[in-house]
């Protein structure tokens, strides 16, 4: 029995964890602009297909992987300053659509670029279980799972710690105001994209050998990043982690205790629950600051 | 409120745009095709597309059928049952073809069947689920094996190797629904008793929780993980063996692919699954009638694309000998004489089987058709 | 006033002539479905573009419509038109019920909730597969009018065209009259209307149920009309492309609506011709166009006119 329970937390924590990584991107990005960046979910894909693409072409994976990631930077960059700067100042809306047409751009061409099949990439280490008091967990889980902390504390350290991540949420809280003091927020907005794409695709590269990958995978992973973004506040970078962890754990229990016909239905009701009883999220107390 | 008007003249002249025509003496065949190239299964429709177009291309360089050439009108449905609908539409009353084949999947088939029906034009399926020909259905007919077929052929080899108590693990998509729908149907006639049931859904990315409910339930002798082609049955069977789990282990015709191999990377050592013996190039025996067609359709594949066709381009490839077998036995390129041309199809070798159909059976293979296969040193392997 | 009434005459005018001019019937299939989606992107609007209420699961009470109608007609022997106002009514009460606390949420949250909605639809219809056929989906019978089954393009085209302009009539009135005057000023600053005297909270709920109503309207008519259903009627995507309509056709803009349904139904006809590129220029197009026209196609170019006239 405790062996089960044990098993159902472990499968919540590593799922969870995946929807972590994904949701950071989103909480980044909202706290440096208030944009809601749709097109997430596919820089996790294309970070993870380009590695994919990469080994495909004879290269060794120390060198594939960083090459992916960089690419993923360049069209995170280049889909900020060619789309999402363009619409400067339309609502909110305006630009979620932007973002969404950004990503169907992006899958779009991936399917033609690379191919429209599922793949898998090499775990770390070389893959394998741990048995924990009679209950398993993947090697790559626990990469995931360590991985999505040190980012965090990183991405926490470059927003509280470094003068450029303190211009970046100076931007968020009042753009004009820190026109005033000097700041360029074009660069910041710019930055931002750079930064949540590097996670996308690092967080794709991590979460493949666990889930697999292809074209369309992009779409699903945004939609539960989203959902452990909002989860968390929205703009708050740890909060987007424990929003992660909370809705991995949601599945994996309902699945495990009361149904897995309706895990991401009663997963979705209590999120909506937690929502009434904290109108601003599990952090809503801190959400005016935008950690 | 010229736009209205804009917009009509342009849909129009796209429709006209979109019409490839090649020049024959006769009036052309008009093949309409309807598949998901893009979308959650483009992977699946893509392939299929291929292999018709190859088949397609090998007639018309041969002269055609009976002197007329095929034109093949071809529409992506984006996986989406609603513009396969339009786009089936668009088939029957704009570029008014001759027959269709199409329905990567078996939503998707079921979507364009009030239209071919209505229409009165014949449509090949190349969806897996039996509801497509059951009740038959005056123009549909269909290719690849039924989810029944594939639960009996289960079921047998299950109660051959002494499992009577099993779980079922099935993904929520249409094909596992009715997966399990057939095993729980038939199970009785087997001597199987179906012990516990869990699901997953299709981009779930862990299925330890409902596998280990399964574990412990008390004497489970086997494991069915019914979930289609792709990720699914690759991340269900990695959940499997990451939880040690040692049962015997069974999976649908869908996971027997190279790519299922490659993703599961050992986890699916002693796995068995029925398919058709086509599937697996090398196991097909030196004497069986399908021999010929089998080679041919792997070397014309590589040749032309330079990859190994997946199992799932045998459902068009097989649709397009069938419309070209009936082809062949009509004169005139009435609707209704296709239809029963197709209807009457007999013995026709094809890649899945042989088939015979009838005006009670619009499907035509039979049951025996499936082999048991078993995954050994990451090889499909036939078993007896 | 007289303004609105030659608009909606020329919508009376326009759909005639087009009537007359439709070419074939898959010409006459895709302006139908465009005329039915019309009707529930122009209640999404009346809740998003002039209330500011976002939804992103507004398809799931189009589910609702389309699985109620189907259920009722197959399984219970009812009536099609009985069925389809049962599912309205139905909807309509379900909707308000959810939305008095739902709508107490904002921005992101309201956007999580409502798209929480469309989920859960979704998944029931999935997973009850004794009522609704699974992921395998439902055939539905054909609509019954005057005792015989409609099939013909031509007749569904008089009630698409028909609920159509009645949709668009109401919805100008609604715009004109104080209450829509109400919305815009939620739309503004909910505290601000508040404190102007308007009961935010009763008018948000409403409009929120009317709008479920009508995308509930359509999707049993949808039903009817394609004789076949599954799960995706109500998905996520469906919600998104339905927002978009919105977006792209223009906030707060009636006509906008139905020009934002046109475009984002017939796209992928046109794109057809760029086959394997289809997806990656669907995503061009729809930057491209919030890019030059960031308020949506009909007031950009609205605004355009005014400043030549002027």
């Amino acid at each position: 029995m405790s062996a089960q329970f044990l098993q159902f937390l472990f499968a919540g924590l590593t799922v969870g964890a995946i929807y972590a990584l994904a949701g950071l991107g989103y909480a980044l990005v909202y706290s440096a602009s208030g944009v809601i960046n749709f097109a997430q979910g596919q820089f996790v894909m294309l970070g993870a297909m380009a590695t994919v693409g990469l080994l495909g072409a004879g290269l060794p994976y120390f060198a594939a992987v960083p090459v992916a990631i960089i690419i993923t930077i360049v069209v995170g960059m280049l889909a900020e300053k060619l789309a999402v700067r363009p619409a400067h100042g339309s609502s909110i809306v305006t630009l979620i659509v932007i973002t969404l047409g950004v990503g169907e751009l992006i899958k779009g061409s991936v399917q033609v670029v690379l191919d429209r099949s599922t793949h898998t990439l090499p775990s770390i280490g070389g893959g394998g279980t741990v048995d924990i008091a009679g209950a398993f967990i993947s090697t790559q889980g626990l990469w995931v799972i360590g991985v999505t902390f040190l980012c965090v504390l990183l991405v926490g350290y470059f927003l509280n710690s470094t003068l450029t991540g303190k211009a970046m949420r100076a931007v968020s809280c009042n753009r004009l105001a820190a026109q005033l003091v000097g700041i360029k927020p074009d660069r910041m907005l710019l930055m931002s994209f750079a930064i949540s794409a590097a996670l996308g695709a690092i967080g794709g590269i991590l979460i493949t050998p666990i889930s697999f990958i292809s074209y369309d995978s992009g779409t699903m992973i945004g939609l539960k990043g989203f959902v452990a973004a909002a989860l968390g506040g929205l703009g708050n970078a740890p909060g987007a982690i424990v929003g992660g962890l909370v809705l991995g754990l949601l599945e994996s229990f309902t699945a495990g205790y009361i149904s897995s016909a309706y895990k991401d239905a009663v997963a979705f009701i209590l999120i909506i629950l937690v929502f009434f009883v904290t109108p601003n999220g599990l952090f809503g107390a801190k959400s005016s600051e935008r950690v | 409120m010229l736009k209205t008007l804009g917009n009509i003249v342009g849909a129009a002249i796209v429709a006209g745009l979109l019409t490839t025509s090649t020049y024959a003496q006769e009036e052309p065949i008009k093949l309409g095709i309807v598949l998901s190239t893009s979308g959650p299964v483009g992977f699946l429709g893509a392939a299929e597309e291929n292999a018709l177009d190859m088949l397609v291309h090998q007639v018309n360089e041969e002269g055609g059928i009976n002197g007329r050439q095929i034109e093949m009108i071809a529409y992506n449905d984006n996986s989406d049952a609603a513009q396969a609908n339009t786009f089936t539409q668009r088939l029957v009353n704009s570029d008014e073809v001759d027959l269709i084949i199409g329905g990567t999947i078996s939503p998707i088939a079921m979507a364009m069947i009030p239209i071919v029906e209505r229409g009165g034009v014949p449509y090949i399926s190349v969806g897996g689920s039996l509801a497509i020909v059951d009740p038959v259905k005056k123009w549909v007919f269909k290719t690849p094996h039924t989810d029944r077929q594939v639960a009996q052929r289960m079921l047998m080899d299950l109660q051959d190797q002494g499992s009577q108590k099993i779980g079922v693990l099935f993904e929520n998509s249409g094909f596992g629904q009715s997966g399990l729908k057939e095993l729980k149907a038939y199970a009785g006639e087997y001597g199987v008793e179906i012990v516990a049931e869990e699901q997953f859904g299709t981009s779930d990315t862990d299925t330890t929780p409902q596998l280990t409910k399964i574990r412990d339930t008390a004497g489970v002798q086997a494991v069915v993980i019914f979930a289609g082609a792709g990720a699914p049955p690759a991340i269900a069977t990695k959940s499997y063996a990451n939880l040690g789990m040692k049962l015997p282990l069974y999976l649908p015709h869908s996971a027997v692919s190279p790519e299922y191999l490659a993703l599961t990377a050992g986890a699916a050592e002693g796995a068995r699954m029925p398919t058709a013996l086509f599937v697996v190039r090398d196991a097909v025996p030196e004497d069986s009638a399908q021999k010929t067609i089998i080679e041919k359709f792997y070397t014309d594949y590589e040749e032309r694309y330079g990859v190994v066709p997946p199992p799932f381009a045998a459902n068009t490839y097989d649709a397009g000998l069938i419309a070209i077998d009936a082809l062949k036995r009509t004169t005139s390129l009435d609707k209704a004489a296709i239809r029963d041309a197709i209807e009457e199809t007999k013995d026709l070798v094809g890649l899945q089987g042989v088939f015979t159909m009838s005006p009670e059976d619009h499907h035509g293979l039979p049951f025996t058709s499936l082999k048991m296969f078993v995954v050994e040193d990451n090889q499909f392997k036939l078993l007896d | 006033m007289s303004g609105d009434t030659y608009r909606v005459a020329g919508l009376i005018l326009a759909l005639i002539a087009a009537y007359f001019v439709i070419p074939d019937a898959f010409v006459m299939d895709l302006w139908i479905r465009i005329m039915l989606i019309s009707v529930v992107v122009i209640g999404l609007n009346l809740l998003f573009g002039y209330t500011g209420q976002i939804s992103l699961g507004h398809a799931g009470f189009i589910g609702i419509g389309s699985y109620g109608s189907a259920i009722m007609t197959a399984h219970l022997q009812i009536h099609p038109v009985l069925g389809l106002l049962a599912m309205a009514v139905a909807t309509g009460f379900f909707a308000y019920l959810i939305a008095r606390p739902i709508l107490s949420l904002k921005g992101h949250h309201l956007a999580m909730a409502t798209l929480g909605i469309g989920v859960i639809v979704t998944i029931v219809l999935n997973n009850e597969t004794a009522w609704t056929g699974g992921s395998d989906g439902l055939v539905v019978e054909p609509l019954r009018l005057f005792g015989g089954p409609i099939y013909d393009g031509g007749q569904w085209y008089v009630i698409a065209a028909g609920m159509l302009v009645v949709v668009v009539w109401g919805a100008l009135n609604l715009v004109r009259s104080p209450a829509g005057r109400a919305l815009r000023a939620i739309h503004g600053s909910e505290i601000a209307a508040q404190v102007a005297g308007i009961d935010v909270s009763a008018l948000k709920v409403r409009i929120f149920a009317l709008s479920a109503i009508l995308a509930s309207v359509v999707g049993s008519l949808e039903a009817h009309y394609l004789g076949f259903i599954s799960p995706g009627t109500a998905g996520f995507g469906r919600s998104i492309l339905l927002m978009t309509m919105v977006v792209v056709g223009g906030m707060g803009s009636v006509f906008g609506s139905i020009l934002g349904a046109a475009i984002l139904l017939l796209l992928p006809q046109v794109l057809a011709a760029v086959s394997v590129w289809e997806t990656a220029a669907f995503g061009i197009v729809l930057v491209a166009t919030m890019i030059f026209m960031p308020r949506g196609l009909v007031p950009t170019i609205g605004s355009l006119v005014r400043r030549r006239a002027r």
